[in-house]
């Protein structure tokens, strides 16, 4: 199960976690987090707002993303695909029903199901077999949803029926505040989760299954119960993404999607959930980024390809600067000092 | 604490990011957005890349080129037209990004001819909340046309419906008797397309459809072959034209082709086909704009004229015409408009209409109308090339007769340039 990172990246992917335990509590780093949150969408402008939210909604799938592969070492091309479930679960019930909060809910509950049986599978499944299972799931989206086009109504995908924001709350930072409420509490619900027991039984079965039987872990639980965790993060997000683009269609959640997912969390920092942050915003900063140099280049069609070699190239570089990512550079830094 | 210090520093870089990004845009604070005395600002959603690109791709940079074509003669009362063209690769999720881009940070005075039905679909609340007019959509689907929920909103292109009916019409008077298939993209437009044929037709022999992101339509051909199908209706996007039609070539199946004229630019369908081309002979379409190969026309000589000036002389087709055809349009509302322009100024005006312009036939725009073209004339390939043929059908997206227009075609004015 190591194949997915070097042992450089392991250590300092680690540390975080052990360095923030015995310093500052999750639920004082989110407070912190929600006011700041808070106070930004007050100052900034709508589009930087929208952004913002657009960050947030990353967020929720790069944190459960990390956790499974950075501290479980489970290896998952198919998120996209499990957010395209949160999407089309919340379009489905919110046209039917016109409920945020229910169709939240079920939304979340629906991708948790799907993620569960993901999850009983992968768990049999090692290193590239798991990666070649969890890809099928990421390219199947387009196919179910014109197979089934009476309920997904194919290419085209399906509209979302939203009540509009309260009246004083401009749409932009209603948006953000919902966005980064999910955030938030999926962060700490997972920060509070990798603390405890299941943290170290993830961490075992990554290390060494073996190991980890002996020891009286239950590989396979484990294994099942990250995969079903991060689903439930990957839904959240998928249904995120719904509210934002008040639409779904599957090509809101191609496999490049799942592919920029893993590559930001390692840019990021493996198993870090400040490198999940970090992974969000980059996959926001990134494509504007280079869409705006695109521009001044005046090459249109430069536009929609440069993002995907300023990612390539941010990720050779980072790998190369600082292999265990962004999030392990004051790390580093700090070890120093204390030398 | 060294975490909730990066936190901050982070939160602040992306603060500082925001501060800067809007900095351009309107200037005078009370004024109409994206209008100053200088210039006008509009922007728009396009797929410049991605799976949509072929040919589509070429439309805004034309419509850019007739922009500077004006700007050179003056511009429009005064104003100089800035066009912002965002690439949206054809995936809904990017279009809301860049159209609230567009709309928030550079402040744009309205969108204009933003391509495709699912991609625009998804931003017309956003468009209707920030009341910015959204101007000849590049799609026909009927959804454009909903004057009382989206009072901003206008299509471009005669609805599929409208086309539908004239291509069923075609198929009625000429091919009678004939047993009439249909093949049609899993969407909107196959639907609506599917829908008109059926009012004119009846229901048809055999209809299979078809989803962008599986380039294959081998089972669908098999199937139209085995029912015995003699004319196939295609509702289909240019490089799944070329598939059809190479498709059927390879099973030894040669029906009457009659394609939808979004997907029937021979030049790009042709190129798509490669040394396949030939079998585009005999393909029967529609169209409501001047042909590219009709050099006699005037309006052609117009623009391959601004395309020679201002498009870097770019291979001159179809999706070329169109594209400066939108831009004349949107330069005659700008003139009707008048000087002191306003977002509600320009939809009244459009609401107006009476544009005499490169089309065929009159453009529907009214109060309780919000549809484009009315109606298209039908065209053969025939050495290679497109000819129109018999006289240009208006009809509606209801049980209206499809009725021929005998309305003359305009000439543009001597400058190039709509006068106010």
């Amino acid at each position: 199960m190591t194949d997915v990172r070097t042992k450089d990246a392991v250590t300092a992917a680690d540390a975080p976690v052990t360095a923030r335990r015995r310093r500052v509590h999750p639920v004082i780093v989110i407070a912190v987090g929600a006011v700041l949150v808070i106070a930004l969408t007050y100052v900034l402008p709508p589009f930087r707002n929208y952004q913002l939210a657009t960050v947030g909604a990353y967020l929720c799938v790069t944190a459960g993303l990390t956790v499974l592969t950075g501290l479980n070492g489970q290896l998952s091309l198919g998120h996209g695909a499990l957010m395209a479930t949160g999407a089309y679960t919340l379009a489905l019930t919110q046209n039917k029903f016109l409920n945020l909060p229910l169709s939240f809910a079920v939304a979340v509950l629906g991708t948790t199901v799907v993620g569960a049986v993901i999850g009983l599978a992968a768990a049999r499944l090692r290193g590239p077999y798991l990666a070649g299972l969890t890809l099928a799931v990421a390219t199947v989206v387009p196919s179910v949803t014109s197979t089934f086009d009476e309920t997904f109504n194919s290419d085209q995908g399906l509209s979302v029926a939203l009540d509009p924001p309260p009246e004083t709350v401009p749409m932009e930072q209603w948006q953000a505040w919902l966005c980064w409420g999910a955030a938030l509490v999926v962060v700490l619900l997972l920060a509070l989760l990798v603390r405890g027991r299941f943290g170290r039984d993830l961490r075992a079965v990554r290390d060494d299954e073996t190991a980890a039987k002996l020891a009286g872990v239950d590989v396979a639980r484990t294994q099942v119960l990250a995969f079903v965790v991060s689903a439930a993060c990957a839904g959240v997000a998928g249904a995120l993404f719904a509210v934002l683009a008040q639409s779904v269609s599957p090509g809101a959640f191609p496999l490049t999607l799942s592919l920029f997912l893993l590559m930001a969390i390692v840019i990021g920092g493996l198993g870090s959930l400040f490198g999940a942050l970090w992974g969000a915003v980059l996959l926001v900063l990134l494509p504007t980024l280079s869409q705006s140099v695109g521009e001044s280049t005046g090459s249109q069609r430069l536009e929609g390809n440069l993002a995907l070699v300023v990612f390539g190239v941010v990720l050779v570089v980072v790998m190369l600067a600082a292999p265990g990512g962004l999030a392990s550079i004051r790390m580093k830094t700090r070890f120093r000092r204390n030398r | 604490m060294k975490r909730i210090a990066t936190a901050a520093l982070a939160v602040t870089l992306l603060a500082t990011a925001g501060c800067t990004g809007s900095g351009g845009g309107g200037t005078s604070g009370a004024a109409v957005p994206g209008v100053t005395d200088t210039e006008i600002v509009v922007g728009t959603h396009m797929p410049l890349t991605g799976p949509a690109a072929a040919g589509y791709s070429k439309i805004a940079p034309a419509t850019k080129a007739y922009f500077d074509f004006v700007n050179a003669n003056g511009g429009v009362h005064g104003r100089k037209i800035s066009y912002k063209v965002k690439d949206d690769g054809y995936n809904p999720a990017n279009t809301q990004t860049v159209v609230r881009e567009l709309v928030l940070q550079d402040k744009v005075f309205a969108i204009l001819n933003g391509l495709g039905t699912p991609t625009h679909t998804g931003v017309l609340d956003f468009l209707k909340t920030n009341r910015v007019p959204d101007l000849f959509v590049a799609s026909g689907s009927r959804s454009w046309n909903q004057p009382d929920k989206y009072p901003g909103t206008f299509g471009f292109n005669p609805d599929y419906t409208v086309e539908g009916k004239i291509l069923g019409t075609y198929v009625k008077e000429n091919l009678s008797g004939k047993k009439a298939c249909f093949l049609g993209q899993d969407d909107d437009f196959g639907r609506d397309s599917l829908a008109g044929i059926e009012k004119i037709l009846g229901p048809v022999a055999a209809k299979e459809s078809y989803v962008t992101s599986n380039p294959n339509v081998g089972p669908q051909m098999g199937a139209l072959k085995a029912a015995g199908c003699e004319v196939v209706l295609l509702a289909t996007v240019p490089g799944f034209t070329a598939l059809s039609i190479g498709t059927a070539a390879k099973i030894a199946f040669k029906p009457q082709f009659v394609v939808s004229n979004v997907g029937a630019d021979p030049t790009t369908v042709g190129k798509t086909l490669g040394a396949a081309a030939p079998l585009m002979e005999g393909l029967v379409a529609a169209n409501y704009l001047p042909l590219n190969t009709d050099e006699a026309n005037p309006w052609i000589q117009l623009f391959k004229k601004v395309n020679a000036e201002h498009n870097g002389n770019a291979e001159f087709d179809n999706n070329v015409v169109y594209g400066m055809s939108v831009g004349y349009l949107f330069v005659q509302a700008l003139q009707a408009a008048g000087k002191d322009v306003t977002r509600d100024k320009i939809i009244e005006t459009v609401q107006k209409n009476g544009f005499q312009g490169p089309g065929l036939v009159p453009l529907r725009f009214s109060a309780q109308d919000h549809s484009g073209y009315a109606g298209q004339q039908l065209t053969k390939v025939e050495s290679g090339k497109a000819v129109y043929f018999g006289t240009p059908y208006t009809t509606d997206d209801n049980d209206g007769p499809v009725a021929a227009y005998q309305g003359q075609a305009a000439t543009p004015p001597q400058n190039g340039v709509p006068a106010a």
